[in-house]
């Protein structure tokens, strides 16, 4: 039994590090003086600690503009939808109306459609408002969506209608029910929702390459694809800008990790 | 259902006004762009277009019976099939190992290690493909500086065209398997253990438990995670875009690359159009199919 744990332990320990390894290599480099990263045998720490690669990002290259930018659209897109969605859900779960529950269907099965069906379109839209290349062309899409909507009704549905009775009776209007009763009753889908929309946001690549055109609008993993074609040769200065982009999702993560957890229990139990 | 039993009518109006939001969004700006888009994919929509789209005209079929004849296309078609054929099974295989490990009785300090499994699943992909790029440099990176121990010569992952699919597979494994992971541990924790008691009674040991209880009892879930995570491979592109931008002799080009190419840098949008509904239509029949498997098998 003990020979089992302890092979258990060292198998589960190795495993990890292994899947951590790149991450190691990417802060250890990311701190190295030009050419440290680019020798044979690697070395795995900088022998001199430095913080050159960091500042010639923020000084040079106005990686801090691409950080606002990251920032600013997450946040954006994460309290409109967080709103609209919200609100959609509510009306799934408790309120009765004619279509409901097809319209809800049609809904959960237009998910199998890939968003780069409707990237062409959607460009050629935004182009003809003259929204390309700013922030609105991010914001845009990503005003509500139909995960979030299920997300939030099947938590909805669970709040018990006796509360939402009482509210009533007190004389509450229907947006003062939701804004004083619902959404508070619904804290945790809405902070695992918001922590969803701002993850996915901040990481999305393919609709910012498009949808934005100039380097002072790009998102970080945009900037950061970008300087890769110019500095392939440059793992020290890549690392460092990985890590500006890696940095914030990891610390949010790893401040609501239970959320996002309860989030994708959520999102696969559906049907 | 309790809602039934409400004393109070709803109305009709209030519902309306709390979906119309969300939904007009969702309508203007998700569901009239995939009709757009099939519409689109019957045109020439191209460059002269783009300025004036009265210039785009209806060519039938045109673009579609031109993707027969492309080239290219079979290759992104075939490199996109490859690269979910493979990495999907590996990624199931690892993400219920992982979780079965995890599951063990014998282990504590759980949350550490589901963690560190967890930790490339949310991390940006574009910084993590450029992370891996290095560790696959063919002189510098470490993953060929840790196969000399083993006397294996210097292989340039990305630059030959045999092992370039295969690198990107490996990292999206790596950067995708604590995802499934999560979802196998409470399709573990959710049968029940008098089954396993009941097995255990009979002399079971632990491989036909694992065969005959644990497998059947996780089927649902793993019917739902190959199609959540096939849904997700079909649409590889970063990866390539990063690591090997479809080379070495478009080894890696992928589906959704060459829309991208097609419709944002050449601008030849009607056809880009058709290659994108070929890839939804790919995936739609990838997720039927997995549905019937999962009807048959509830039988």
């Amino acid at each position: 039994m003990l020979i089992k744990k302890i092979l258990l332990y060292s198998f589960l320990l190795v495993t990890s590090l292994i899947t951590l390894a790149p991450f190691f290599w990417m802060v250890s480099a990311s701190f190295m003086h030009d050419g440290h990263a680019n020798v044979y045998p690697p070395i795995f720490f900088p022998d001199e600690f430095t913080l050159v690669q960091y500042k010639s990002l923020f000084s040079r290259l106005d990686v801090a503009r691409n950080f606002v930018n990251s920032l600013f659209l997450s946040v954006a897109v994460t309290l409109i939808s967080l709103f609209f969605n919200s609100m959609a859900g509510y009306a799934f779960a408790k309120f009765r109306f004619k279509g409901r529950k097809s319209l809800f269907n049609f809904l959960l099965s237009a998910m199998i459609i890939p968003a780069q069906v409707t990237m062409l379109p959607l460009f050629l839209m935004l182009k003809s408002l003259g929204l390309i290349n700013t922030y609105m062309a991010i914001i845009i899409p990503g005003l509500a969506n139909i995960f979030g909507i299920f997300l939030i009704r099947q938590y909805v549905i669970s709040i018990p209608n006796s509360l939402i009775e009482a509210a009533k009776i007190d004389g509450a209007t229907e947006f003062q029910l939701y804004r004083q009763v619902i959404l508070p009753l619904s804290l945790p889908i809405l902070v695992t929702l918001a922590l969803f929309t701002f993850m996915t946001t901040w990481n999305d690549f393919l609709w910012p390459l498009i949808a934005l055109t100039d380097n002072s609008m790009y998102t970080l993993p945009v900037a950061l694809a970008n300087l890769m074609l110019e500095h392939t040769k440059d793992p020290e200065l890549m690392m460092a800008g990985s890590v500006v982009t890696i940095l914030p999702v990891m610390i949010v993560f790893l401040a609501l990790q239970k959320y996002y957890v309860k989030g994708i229990m959520m999102g696969s139990v559906k049907e | 259902m309790a809602e039934r039993n409400l004393k109070y009518k709803w109305t009709s109006s209030a519902a309306y006004l709390f979906l119309s939001p969300a939904l007009s969004a969702i309508f203007i700006f998700f569901f009239i762009p995939v009709i757009a888009a099939f519409i689109m994919s019957f045109t020439d929509f191209d460059i002269y277009s783009l300025g004036n789209w009265s210039n785009a005209r209806f060519v039938g079929f045109d673009n579609y019976l031109r993707l027969f004849d492309d080239p290219l296309f079979w290759t992104a078609l075939k490199n996109t099939f490859y690269y979910v054929f493979a990495a999907t099974p590996i990624s199931i295989a690892v993400s219920l190992s992982a979780a079965l490990l995890l599951n063990s009785k014998l282990i504590k300090y759980k949350g550490i290690f589901r963690l560190s499994y967890f930790i490339p699943v949310i991390t940006t992909l574009v910084a993590v493909a450029i992370v891996w790029r290095f560790i696959y440099h063919p002189r510098f990176g470490i993953l060929n500086y840790l196969l000399s121990f083993f006397s294996i010569d210097p292989v340039d992952w990305l630059g030959d065209p045999n092992w370039a699919m295969p690198a990107i597979i490996l990292m999206s494994v790596w950067k995708n398997f604590g995802y499934n992971m999560i979802i196998f541990i409470a399709g573990l924790q959710n049968i029940p253990e008098h089954l396993y008691e009941a097995a255990r009674i009979e002399g079971a040991g632990k491989w036909q438990q694992f065969k005959n209880i644990t497998l059947p009892m996780l089927a649902p879930t793993t019917i739902f995670i190959s199609i959540i995570t096939m849904i997700g491979f079909f649409q590889l592109f970063a990866e390539p875009y990063i690591m090997t931008q479809g080379g070495p002799l478009n080894s890696t080009l992928s589906i959704v690359q060459y829309m991208y190419q097609e419709g944002f840098r050449w601008w030849n949008m009607g056809y880009s159009a058709s290659l994108a509904f070929v890839l939804f239509f790919i995936i739609f029949i990838g997720t039927i199919i997995q549905f019937k498997v999962q009807k048959t098998s509830d039988i």
